[in-house]
């Protein structure tokens, strides 16, 4: 289980997150939803300590990792695993040496197991022949699911899925919409998604939290969510261009 | 008046911060490199970066840097009558100070730029918060390797520097200008201690770490998209070349 606790941060003069309280429940999909630059790459990267907070704190599994030195953080990353809005792999590398490298960094595994896992993992997001490419010469989607295979290699109890539909077509996106379903339904792990994708992330996530000035003024199932009285939550699912975000009353 | 008071404070405040920021940043590379020097294939790759490819740019610069000490050093020699002494004089300055100091310079705008521009890249495209979601320290898998390759490498350059030079005054001096080739030999080594030789991996070892913490630090902590990348690698080359030049007049001074 994940929990923040009245986290505030400020870059410069400009504050983020601002007091913000939310309790992300164990082996479900939690999706932070929320208008664009309100803090919700940043919210995620304070609960894999990316960032530190300037106040409050994150717990994992009851256990605070505000101020852990390096070694004692990448014990507690050792349950994580992240996919990055741009997939973020290593352009230098080819699919195959980019899904194995956290394998050959951190295991003492033959090849030829690596090779077995890294074709496993890659048929699981539904990827093939793909093994010698680079990054560029991958589509957006592929890329995306080059990230989650490599995610999944490391057997993670939690993913954070930092927008991970972004800039993609709708057919693509569902797909991906998919393939987290059917991965979380098979590996059973806490995921946490960063995403835009109104109404489709109600249809993927156990759970939503709406992420508003720095806060979270909403939580609950998607059909809370959907049938919410708030005017900005109201507006932000319903795409409307009156209302208090654009009036910035609420 | 007070805003100007504020402007040195700040200005102050961030440089000593920078310092700050950099020192820590050499000194847990080296930390790293001493208790977690990850893979050979790491340090192997960037061994053939950073040294085997500026071999070109390394002989090419001391052929030439040869012939100019020869045709300078044979213009001056004469007119004391001692042309014979032209190896020697070649060869000092050389190894004792053109050399560690050309080939630093050559390998800080070949190498020492592409450093920054690599991690740089990987900082603002997130490659390097991949590496730290996956529990896997940055500075064992991207830093250390290139601080342990240019401490291996740039002595090595150093030398090919050198002994590419000599040949260099050697055929100006004894092909081009009549310098006997006996003399230009046997008075260079008569004049060359093995504190000469000393001296210039010294400095060259000490510049290797310069150029892998200068490159690798500004990369780190490159600014905001292209643009950042752009500055921290232009910072990255002119900083280091300055801080090679200033730190090459201290050790000079110490090891005379």
């Amino acid at each position: 289980m994940i929990e923040l606790i009245d986290i505030h941060k400020s870059f410069g003069s400009q504050s983020v997150l601002d007091g913000l309280n939310l309790l992300i429940p164990e082996g479900m999909i939690t999706a932070v939803i929320g208008p664009s630059g309100e803090g919700k790459s940043v919210l995620l990267k304070h609960i894999i300590g990316l960032l530190k907070p300037d106040q409050g704190d994150v717990l994992v599994d009851g256990r605070s990792i505000v101020g852990l030195r390096r070694s004692q953080l990448n014990q507690v990353r050792e349950k994580f695993a992240m996919v990055f809005q741009n997939a973020a792999l290593f352009d230098s590398m080819t699919v195959y040496e980019n899904v194995a490298f956290a394998l050959e960094e951190k295991t003492s595994l033959a090849r030829n197991e690596i090779q077995r896992r890294v074709a496993v993992a890659l048929q699981e997001v539904g990827l093939k022949d793909v093994n010698h490419k680079y990054p560029d010469e991958l589509s957006g989607g592929m890329k995306k699911r080059v990230g989650l295979a490599r995610a999944l290699l490391l057997e993670p109890q939690i993913i954070l899925f930092d927008e991970p539909t972004t800039g993609l077509d709708p057919v693509i996106r569902r797909a991906i919409h998919q393939l987290i379903r059917q991965t979380h339904k098979k590996f059973g792990f806490t995921a946490v998604i960063v995403s835009h994708d109104i109404p489709d992330i109600f249809g993927v996530a156990d759970h939503i939290a709406m992420l508003y000035r720095g806060k979270i003024l909403q939580f609950g199932t998607p059909d809370d969510i959907q049938n919410s009285d708030n005017p900005v939550v109201r507006q932000f699912i319903t795409g409307s261009l009156d209302g208090p975000i654009n009036s910035g009353a609420a | 008046m007070i805003e100007a008071v504020r402007f040195i404070g700040s200005t102050t405040i961030r440089l000593i911060q920078e310092l700050g920021r950099a020192g820590h940043f050499l000194i847990y590379s080296l930390y790293t490199l001493a208790r977690r020097p990850g893979r050979p294939v790491h340090l192997l790759k960037q061994i053939r970066f950073i040294g085997a490819k500026s071999l070109f740019v390394i002989v090419l610069t001391a052929v030439f840097t040869g012939m100019v000490l020869g045709l300078q050093g044979y213009y001056t020699l004469t007119k004391f009558g001692s042309e014979g002494m032209l190896g020697a004089a070649v060869a000092l300055s050389l190894i004792r100070e053109l050399g560690p100091v050309l080939s630093a310079l050559m390998v800080t705008g070949r190498a020492g730029s592409a450093i920054t521009a690599e991690i740089g890249i990987m900082r603002i495209s997130e490659q390097i918060d991949a590496l730290e979601t996956m529990s896997l320290d940055p500075y064992k898998y991207l830093v250390s390797p290139k601080f342990l390759a240019a401490i291996i490498s740039m002595p090595l350059l150093c030398s090919i520097f050198d002994v590419v030079g000599i040949y260099g005054g050697w055929l100006i001096g004894v092909k081009l200008l009549g310098v006997n080739p006996g003399a230009y030999f046997s008075e260079m080594y008569k004049a060359i201690e093995w504190k000469d030789v000393y001296s210039g991996y010294v400095k060259s070892f000490s510049f290797g770490i310069i150029i892998a913490w200068i490159g690798c630090y500004k990369g780190y902590y490159a600014g905001h998209g292209a643009e950042g990348v752009s500055k921290a690698t232009t910072e990255s080359v002119v900083l280091t070349s300055v801080l090679i030049l200033v730190w090459d007049y201290f050790l000079t001074s110490i090891l005379l």
